[in-house]
């Protein structure tokens, strides 16, 4: 009987070997006689430990961790095919180097589902994520799937709008904005066309939700933007995929084109009067083309230029169309919104941050990977118990919440709690959920200088506290960090900042003062400047 | 990487396979680069006119994006994760590293064509910081020796 083996394709398992991996598996097998079936998943999100294969077992899938080509020869001599369990038919050979060194092979993780890291997640967007066949419809629908879009059909448009609104979903791609009062928006204007836009251009340095599902299960993003079309009467959908996601994109087109021909995706979606296709577009390397309205720019063919607001894209979006257009996060969860409840999936979370999160922890950190859980986690829970502090093994100094646009918590902040109103109220933003660790190496002024670097890159040009800014912005710090007239420079750089958080078109230079003026205010002692003043005026 | 000599033909036949769609500009784009290795000159005229668009509309969009070339890289292309998740895992020194090892700075290519140095600014992979690309292929847990392996490479 043919053993199922299961091998992360996620492209951040494939960075650590495990197409090495894969290939040795089949080659050791063969040689061995032995039939297997490898599987390719997408990723469990625990990083650390990836290239991580599993093997199917009566008990449960067990996992091996982090695997090397190297090791397969001697897994197999620890009884991988039965995950551990010496087999009933024991050869000689194995039974032998088993007794030799008296235990389980020192890369056995047990069963996957009962590694503490992930047993202590609530995994709602990401439960199938890296258990399920990422190309198989029908692995999908084994696990749930495609039971929020029935449910959908039967409750109709307004009722599940309702849904969505009640659930407390707010925009996952870091702005909050309640997603099915977007979705209402557009369902009650009158258009010959309307459409769906899913931004998966997830420019955020430290996060990788959205290239993990669209690679570890993208049908749970096609079910989440078909709702969205019929709750919205929207007939077309988009996928803007930035290009540094080669898997995505390829993961992306499988699934549609397996979708269409499974029925769920074309004409009469899953029998239903409804219609309803995807076509995935791929970015070309631009930041800013994250903010939305820049997206719909660039997916209509022209410069990734921001849109002042109003009008809303929910009236005039792409093509000047009623547009919904949502994170891939935010559409991922709308089936087990659908399928749980409303009541379900509000009743996780605390304040007006409902349901899940999906947290990614990255950077220098130890347990580095995706940890999906309600609202209301502590920081320092996140990078200490969870994170398990730095990779390096220093004392963590600083974490930036939020990507590059998110500002830099110091230790004295770990009590925040992760939610949106919090983190605001502490001068940040959670962002689409990506938190980087740094150790007591950084120069905290030198990762200033770089928001505003960054921002001067990847300005799109159109308002001039962006586009000037962050190129004064550079100068500045410069100064500051040379020593010229650090007391003058500071007021100079605090006044810019003012500048472009108010001044700015969007986040990319409105919020590109939350990294510098946060470096400047919790590690002063890297500008150059004695604690005491500056944290009287914090 | 293979990329054919400009023809103009053969650009006619990429505009037509992509023209159909909506918002086509990009598609065609991606497309040019992924058959000349960078949007040559002479194409900028005939998508103009392909979308009814002027050749300044067409320049403006070339020149905004940053995967659009204006001349072909080397044979390899190697990319360093410069964003912070890289830089907190030690991505400055590899970065320093390599642009001493190949003699050329970020965005530059090598004299002799054989590798294009590039910043990038996150490929998703933070967790396994710190990150690179060669030609397509993603690499993570990258250190001096997997760095030097990957110069090796990119240098054939």
């Amino acid at each position: 009987m043919s053993v199922r083996l299961f091998v992360p394709g996620d492209a951040g398992a494939l960075a650590v070997g495990a197409d090495d991996v894969a290939a040795a598996l089949g080659k050791v097998a063969a040689r061995r006689g032995e039939t297997i079936e490898i599987v390719r998943t997408g990723s469990r999100g625990l990083y650390w430990l990836e290239p991580l294969i599993e093997v199917m077992t009566p008990a449960g899938r067990v996992g091996y961790g982090p695997v090397t080509p190297g090791d397969i020869e001697s897994l197999f001599d620890s009884d991988l095919l039965t995950g551990g369990a010496p087999a009933s038919r024991i050869s000689l050979a194995s039974g032998f180097k088993r007794l030799l060194s008296g235990g389980p092979h020192p890369l056995r993780l047990g069963l996957v589902d009962e590694i503490p890291w992930l047993k202590r997640q609530t995994r709602l967007t990401f439960a199938r994520c890296g258990v399920i066949d990422p190309r198989s419809l029908a692995d999908y629908r084994a696990h749930g799937g495609y039971k929020g879009l029935e449910r959908a059909l039967s409750l109709g448009s307004a009722a599940l709008i309702e849904t969505v609104i009640e659930s407390g979903l707010r925009g996952r791609g870091g702005a909050g904005f309640p997603t099915g009062i977007k979705w209402r928006t557009v369902a009650q204007t009158t258009a010959p066309q309307k459409y769906i836009v899913c931004n998966a251009d997830e420019g955020d340095s430290g996060t990788f939700a959205d290239r993990m599902i669209m690679e570890g299960d993208p049908f749970v993003l096609i079910e989440g933007m078909t709702i969205a079309g019929i709750a919205v009467g929207a007939t077309k959908g988009y996928i803007y995929i930035r290009s540094e996601y080669p898997h995505a994109v390829a993961a992306m087109e499988a699934a549609l084109v397996a979708a269409r021909r499974g029925g769920v995706l074309g004409a009469r979606v899953a029998g239903s009067p409804h219609d309803f296709d995807i076509e995935v577009r791929v970015g070309a390397g631009a930041y800013v083309c994250g903010e939305e309205t820049s997206l719909l720019e660039s997916l209509e063919g022209r410069r990734g230029i921001v849109r002042a607001k109003p009008p809303l894209p929910a009236h005039h979006g792409l093509f000047g169309r009623p547009t919904v257009i949502n994170n891939v996060l935010s559409l991922a969860s709308v089936p087990v919104i659908l399928e749980r409840g409303a009541a379900f999936y509000r009743d996780f979370g605390t304040g007006r941050s409902r349901g899940t999160m999906p947290i990614q922890l990255a950077g220098n950190v130890k347990h580095g990977g995706l940890f999906e859980t309600a609202f209301g986690v502590t920081l320092g829970e996140l990078v200490d118990d969870i994170g398990g502090g730095t990779a390096s093994g220093r004392p963590v100094r600083a974490v930036q919440v939020g990507g590059p646009l998110g500002a830099y918590f110091p230790r004295a902040l770990f009590d925040t709690p992760f939610d949106y109103e919090a983190f605001a109220a502490r001068d940040g933003l959670i962002g689409h959920g990506g938190i980087v660790v740094f150790d007591d190496s950084v120069d905290m002024a030198k990762q200033a200088r770089f928001a505003m670097e960054f921002c001067a890159i990847e300005s799109c040009g159109k308002c001039t506290p962006c586009r000037i800014g962050s190129t004064r912005g550079v100068e500045v710090i410069d100064r500051v960090i040379g020593g010229v007239d650090r007391a003058a420079n500071l007021t100079v750089l605090a006044d810019l900042c003012h500048t472009m958080k108010f001044g700015s078109l969007c986040a990319l230079g409105g919020f590109t003062p939350y990294p510098v003026m946060s470096a400047l205010t919790h590690f002063p002692e890297d500008f150059g400047v004695t604690p005491p003043r500056l944290q009287a005026a914090e | 990487m293979n990329h054919e000599p400009w023809n103009a033909e053969t650009a006619n036949a990429v505009i037509a396979q992509e023209q159909h769609r909506e918002g086509s500009l990009l598609p065609i784009l991606h497309a040019m680069n992924a058959v000349f290795g960078c949007i040559p000159e002479p194409a900028v005229p005939m998508i103009a006119d392909a979308l009814n668009l002027s050749r300044a509309e067409v320049h403006g969009v070339v020149t905004f994006y940053h995967d659009f070339r204006r001349e072909p890289a080397g044979r390899h292309v190697l990319k360093l994760c410069r964003a912070e998740a890289c830089q907190a895992a030690g991505g400055d020194a590899l970065a320093a590293r390599a642009s001493a090892k190949l003699g050329i700075a970020l965005g530059e290519t090598s004299p002799n064509d054989r590798v294009t140095l590039e910043p990038i600014y996150c490929l998703g992979l933070c967790a396994v910081a710190p990150t690179a690309m060669l030609d397509g292929r993603v690499v993570g847990r990258l250190d001096a020796q997997r760095l030097d392996a990957l110069l090796t490479e990119a240098q054939r």
